[in-house]
């Protein structure tokens, strides 16, 4: 892992290459974390990817969050790994919610890391992120009419009530 | 042991003199009296069915592999002593279908196409909390009960059941097969006398027991 120093030396380079990428680090839980701006997803993606002494080459796993009532409400995870020195590092993409009938859209990295289409489209078909240019953009897991994104905090949970005799009685 | 043996002797003697053709008159009449059994086809059709059912090889999700295989099929429970043991691997030789664990939305029509595959007579067991009602699963991704979208014959509770408790569903179906609705729950409950007929009509008369304890009934309430 970088440690907390390392974590801001890579910042800096990374600010050095793509002015305004970087907008914070994080390091918990013994794992660093840099929070990025979603319009240079790709370019930290291949810096990271790409530049000699970094080499994370393995996306270990790619998720969203919720955040509400936070701002920018969404993030997109990226796990990244480096096989050679088992090192990880999470790159977090933060997202603006565009607001009411518009989803927000980021870069998909399937031409960096092909195993992202699945879990970009699991990110999809529960968050209703856009990802720009993945090649199959539609619902894995829930049915292909679904209505809504039901992993977003403000899905109704669903389900049914139930009625228990004892709630009734003592607070019906 | 010795009284049993000898009748036993004696019934072999017997049937061999009717193999000769040498019992006659009275005797006759008390040896078919004693061999023969009397009852209408439905209820051996029903007997023959309930003891000779063939599941559908099925699992949904976590009720499947504690339930099923691990404690109803196999040496310790064994469903085979009910005469279920034979799983079809295809829906169309099955006649009885298993629902094992939560039935999500996305799953739903390929179970009810399963169900819609077999043949008739067929039968359904919800196992589990999660396929009866949803269970700990109330949320936008599992049916709440798997009666939504299919008929189900027994419902069995639990999170997993045991495996009694599956035999027990088992037998309460082989029952209902039989042509006995009640399910023995008039006992269970006391409610002995509290059956309904429809009167008139050449079947409208209940057995014996049940009307003495109708009429018992009757009285204990002072009508």
């Amino acid at each position: 892992m970088p440690d907390a120093p390392g974590l801001e030396l890579i910042r800096g380079e990374i600010e050095s290459k793509h002015p305004g990428a970087v907008l914070d680090t994080g390091f918990e839980h013994g794992c660093a974390s840099l929070s990025i701006d979603p319009a240079h997803v790709l370019a930290v993606l291949t810096w990271l990817y790409d530049t000699p002494g970094q080499g994370y080459r393995f996306l270990s796993s790619l998720h969203a969050a919720d955040y509400l009532p936070a701002e920018p409400r969404f993030a997109v995870h990226y796990e990244l790994l480096n096989r050679d020195r088992v090192e990880r590092i999470r790159v977090k993409a933060l997202l603006v919610d565009p607001g009411e009938d518009t989803l927000p859209e980021i870069d998909s990295c399937c031409e960096l890391f092909p195993t992202a289409e699945f879990q970009e489209r699991e990110a999809f078909d529960f968050f209703g992120i856009v990802f720009r240019g993945h090649p199959d953009l539609r619902r894995i897991l829930l049915p292909d009419d679904y209505v809504g994104w039901p992993q977003r905090r403000d899905f109704p949970i669903g389900g049914e009530p139930v009625t228990f005799t004892y709630n009734e009685q003592n607070y019906g | 042991m010795e009284v049993e043996r000898q009748t036993m002797r004696e019934r072999q003697l017997r049937a061999r003199d009717m193999l000769r053709g040498d019992l006659e008159g009275e005797e006759l009449e008390r040896y078919v009296e004693e061999k023969v059994v009397m009852t209408n086809f439905e209820k051996m059709l029903g007997w023959a069915r309930s003891n000779s059912m063939f599941p559908l090889s099925f699992g949904l999700a976590c009720c499947a592999i504690e339930g099923i295989p691990m404690s109803a099929v196999t040496a310790r429970y064994d469903i085979a002593r009910f005469g279920a043991e034979a799983g079809r691997a295809s829906p169309r030789q099955a006649d009885m279908i298993i629902l094992s664990g939560r039935v999500s939305i996305k799953m739903a029509p390929v179970v009810r196409r399963l169900y819609d595959q077999m043949l008739e007579p067929k039968w359904a067991i919800s196992m589990g909390a999660c396929s009866s009602s949803g269970g700990m699963f109330s949320n936008y991704a599992v049916v709440q009960g798997a009666d939504k979208f299919m008929p189900i014959d027994i419902h069995v509770p639990g999170c997993p059941p045991r495996p009694e408790a599956v035999l027990y569903g088992f037998t309460k179906l082989q029952r209902k097969i039989q042509g006995n609705p009640d399910q023995g729950w008039r006992a269970r409950y006391g409610a002995a006398g509290t059956e309904e007929w429809a009167r008139g009509g050449p079947r409208s008369e209940p057995s014996a027991e049940a009307a003495e304890a109708y009429l018992a009934a009757r009285e204990l309430i002072g009508a």
